[in-house]
């Protein structure tokens, strides 16, 4: 899932000190699930904005409303029958649906409350990992199933670096290095072997270096 | 035991303090409560395992939410009280009254009272 949390209060009151109504938008997917910007946190906003402008002795309005995906247009249209009786738009999905509500509104200010972090997983209550980077040419297939590019922090091909030192990477002990689980795994598959194929130099032009990236499905498009 | 507490505390009763969620406690300060404190039962005394640790949990990230908005944290409060301890109970009434008679009005009251929220 796509991975965010909440910016600092101030920043979003930032946002919409100004404003009169506005509309909070959640999205019921990644950031549901991440607890982050679902109906719960789009109702805890709402509330904390209103009593913060109640601070400064100011109403502020809020429609709160939280769509299926704010990330595909059938939804995100959903707001069109209302959305211009307000001042803003506040979403609380990912970076991606918010750039999809202000790409839809051209005539409304939209603002993120969450800062998106990463593609991760959940490991257990409350804690999220960051596990891919979407590189666009997936190595799994050659490093055990665990990903040197996002979960390295040299994004390493080869091999681990110097600084791996029982088990953690040389930034932090609370980090693991990815190179020692992926040897681990692959030792404990009998396959250790797969790591003596050198890497070549990685094509970065599909991982975001070579410009906006776009998928078509020629099979699939209307 | 005819007990009596402060008469400014209003009671709401839940199943188990598991069940109170961040936007319960911030409602009630959102309405005009000048403070809320969670009563649940004495750590490692849920009955439903960790109802009253959750609650903690829930208490104290309301009380960072509210230190943002610039609502004063200690106004929100947990308390552990053992079910069958009417004089602690009294006790807490107490205790948190005068904390929050000392804080004064909630700084969203005075809008409040003009009848701004819904
Ligand atoms: S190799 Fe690339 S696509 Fe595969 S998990 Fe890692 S970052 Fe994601
Ligand atoms: S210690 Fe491991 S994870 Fe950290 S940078 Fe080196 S190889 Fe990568």
């Amino acid at each position: 899932m796509i991975v965010g949390e909440r910016k600092p209060f101030d920043e979003i009151v930032g946002f919409v000190r100004d404003c009169k109504k506005i509309l909070i938008a959640g999205c019921n997917e990644c950031v549901t699930v991440c607890c982050a910007g679902g109906k719960k946190e789009v109702g805890i906003l709402s509330s904390a904005l209103k009593m913060a402008f109640s601070k400064e002795g100011k109403d502020l309005e809020v429609k709160e409303v939280t769509l299926e995906r704010q990330c595909d247009p059938e939804y995100v249209q959903q707001l069109s029958e209302y959305y211009d009786q307000y001042d803003a738009i506040v979403s609380m999905a990912c970076g991606v649906g918010v750039q999809e509500l202000a790409m839809s509104y051209q005539d409304k200010l939209v603002f993120p409350a969450l800062n998106t972090n990463f593609m991760g997983a959940s490991q257990g209550q409350g804690v999220w990992e960051e596990r891919c980077q979407g590189c666009g040419a997936c190595v799994l297939g050659r490093t055990g199933g665990l990903c040197p590019i996002a979960r390295c922090a040299k994004s390493l091909l080869n091999g681990p670096c110097g600084g791996s030192m029982n088990g953690k990477c040389e930034i932090s002990k609370d980090v693991d290095c990815v190179w020692q689980l992926i040897i681990d795994r692959l030792t404990g598959l009998n396959q250790l072997q797969m790591l003596e194929d050198i890497f070549p130099v990685k094509d970065w032009s599909c991982a975001g270096h070579g410009g906006p990236r776009k998928v078509v499905r020629e099979d699939l498009k209307s | 035991m005819r007990l009596t507490y402060p008469d400014s505390i209003r009671i709401i009763r839940l199943p188990c303090t598991g069940k109170i969620d961040v936007i319960h406690m911030m409602e009630a300060f959102r309405k005009g409560a000048d403070g809320v404190y969670v009563a649940g039962c004495l750590e490692g005394e849920c009955h439903y395992l960790a109802g009253n640790l959750r609650a903690k949990k829930k208490v104290e990230y309301t009380r960072k939410l509210l230190d943002e908005i610039g609502i004063e944290g200690e106004r929100i409060e947990m308390y552990g009280i053992a079910a069958s301890d009417g004089p602690r109970f009294a006790e807490v009434a107490k205790e948190m009254h005068e904390k929050i008679m000392d804080l004064g009005p909630s700084p969203v009251k005075r809008v409040v009272r003009k009848g701004v929220p819904s």
